[in-house]
């Protein structure tokens, strides 16, 4: 047996954007074991339940992510409305469905600019931002915020979307899927992308399933787990099928994300030519007395909103349980037996976002 | 369309027993979530099998011991080291124990605290 030495990636890394600890146990330059440390920059988001009142808290839940921040805000406020029993409007659900999609997808694209960077193929980095660029448009048309964007609310949203600037997403989303085709053809065909992604990182489906992950790290093994499939919000009155490979690799993991682009676009396509019309809020007094895990389908997979009231203003708990925390264990068992100079790559297939973990 | 959910009370003593019964029913743990109510420390352990839940949940109070279940699910060694590092529980035998050094937090056990809007010093309210 060679000599192990220990090799500290992170928490500050030019592939990570946040900040995640790996202690890399290396024997030459294979990784035989990966320890991880997480927290450095833990904000205590869920105490502030104690201090907010649970209608204005919807704020906060949105801002345990910058990017799937619509999703966090969905999840938080359909478990209070369960909780509560609010019947909320169906035009209320079809435009939160369709604006959690353009959040996976301007996270996708998000994560594609940022991977493809990693290895250094600028053109495809350079061109998933300037797509996304058009989703964060459209997002800020319709919602006023790019990233934030405040519309949620207990019983509906605060917004509603007329139809003629529906008509209009319809007409940009098919220019967007045709240059996404495009410029996804280059990414999954490329010979150098494959040469890099196949067989490197692979998780079984069982250990992918038994360690506990989610998305498109567990659908990427072959685990067909979608919160979507459920059906909150509008996901039981439209068709959809979640995208799943089995190779299990770091190639399936962005494989996955790639092709639930367009998944998303034919949901959103769905969503707007069977709007339902009507209000898209409603009032309600009281306060949550009950307890409910809250589920919903982030970007990066699965996210639990657990929420406790006393029949109070105040609620009291709010546990949330996020894609990337949960995808720790897996990432952990992929790095071994990976080189070195891969590891990178590999940590960047889980798309990790430390900024929901810290919440 | 949301799930009907139910959280079935446990003791601690049958945690490991129920862990092992659900692995071998062919369930994922979703989720260990922990809440302070006073004085007492509420653990929810949830399990999911075809997109249903399973929720068991154990009462404990500052010091009891917490059979650890990572000898069954691996992975539930984030959620120990969170329920000890954020507040203060005493899960013992975890496969990979940071002994309060997973989560790095200024201050020691935040979450085993409650304040109120009265306690708040925060400037802006």
């Amino acid at each position: 047996m060679s000599k192990q030495i220990i090799i500290p990636f992170g928490p500050q890394h030019p592939v990570l954007p946040e900040p995640i600890h790996l202690d890399l146990v290396l024997e030459d330059e294979k990784v035989v074991d990966a320890i991880p440390t997480i927290g450095y920059v833990h904000r205590g988001l869920e105490k502030l339940v104690e201090k907010r009142e649970f209608p204005e808290y919807v704020f906060i839940a949105e801002r345990i992510c910058g990017i799937c921040s619509f999703i966090h805000s969905q999840a938080y406020v359909q478990g209070i409305e369960q909780i509560m029993g609010l019947e909320v409007p169906e035009r209320a659900q079809f435009l939160r469905t369709i604006w959690g999609e353009y959040s996976r997808m301007h996270s996708h694209l998000l994560w594609l600019g940022l991977f493809a960077d990693s290895m250094g193929f600028e053109s495809v980095f350079m061109n998933a931002w300037r797509l996304r660029e058009h989703l964060l448009d459209d997002m800020e048309a319709t919602t006023g915020g790019r990233v934030i964007q405040g519309v949620c609310k207990v019983g509906g949203v605060r917004k509603d979307i007329s139809p003629e600037k529906l008509d209009e997403m319809l007409k940009g989303l098919r220019t967007l899927e045709h240059e996404l085709r495009d410029l996804l053809n280059v990414f999954l065909y490329d010979s150098s992308i494959k040469y890099r992604l196949k067989g490197l990182g692979k998780l079984s489906s069982e250990d992918a399933y038994y360690l506990g992950a989610v998305g498109p790290t567990a659908r990427g093994s072959g685990i067909d787990i979608d919160m979507r499939s459920t059906g909150y919000g509008a996901f039981d009155r439209i068709n959809f099928k979640p995208v799943v490979e089995h190779d299990g690799d770091c190639y399936a993991r962005c494989a996955v994300r790639a092709k639930e682009l367009f998944t998303s676009i034919d949901i959103i396509d769905q969503c707007i030519r069977k709007m339902p019309d009507g209000p898209v809020d409603m009032k309600f007094t009281g306060a949550p007395d009950g307890e409910y895990f809250s589920r919903a389908e982030q970007p990066r997979g699965e996210v639990v909103h657990y929420i406790k009231g006393n029949g109070k203003r105040n609620i009291l708990r709010h546990r949330v349980r996020t894609p990337t925390f949960t995808n720790i264990p897996p990432l952990v068992t992929l790095l071994k037996g990976v080189e070195l100079a891969d590891v990178p790559v590999v940590v960047l297939t889980i798309d990790p976002c430390i900024g929901c973990s810290e919440r | 369309m949301m799930e009907p959910q139910t959280i079935v009370p446990i003791s601690v003593g049958e945690v490991v027993q129920k862990a092992e019964q659900e692995k071998k029913d062919g369930c994922r743990l979703v989720l260990m979530s922990c809440t302070k109510i006073d004085d007492i420390f509420e653990v929810i352990y949830s399990y999911e099998k075809d997109l249903r839940l399973k929720n068991y949940r154990i009462t404990v109070k500052q010091g009891d011991e917490i059979p650890s279940i990572s000898g069954i699910y691996w992975g539930s060694f984030v959620y120990e080291n969170e329920m000890n590092d954020l507040f203060g529980l005493n899960v013992t035998g975890i496969n990979i124990d940071f002994k309060g050094h997973f989560f790095q937090t200024s201050v020691k056990h935040p979450f085993s605290v409650t304040i109120t809007k009265e306690d708040d010093a925060c400037q802006n309210r």
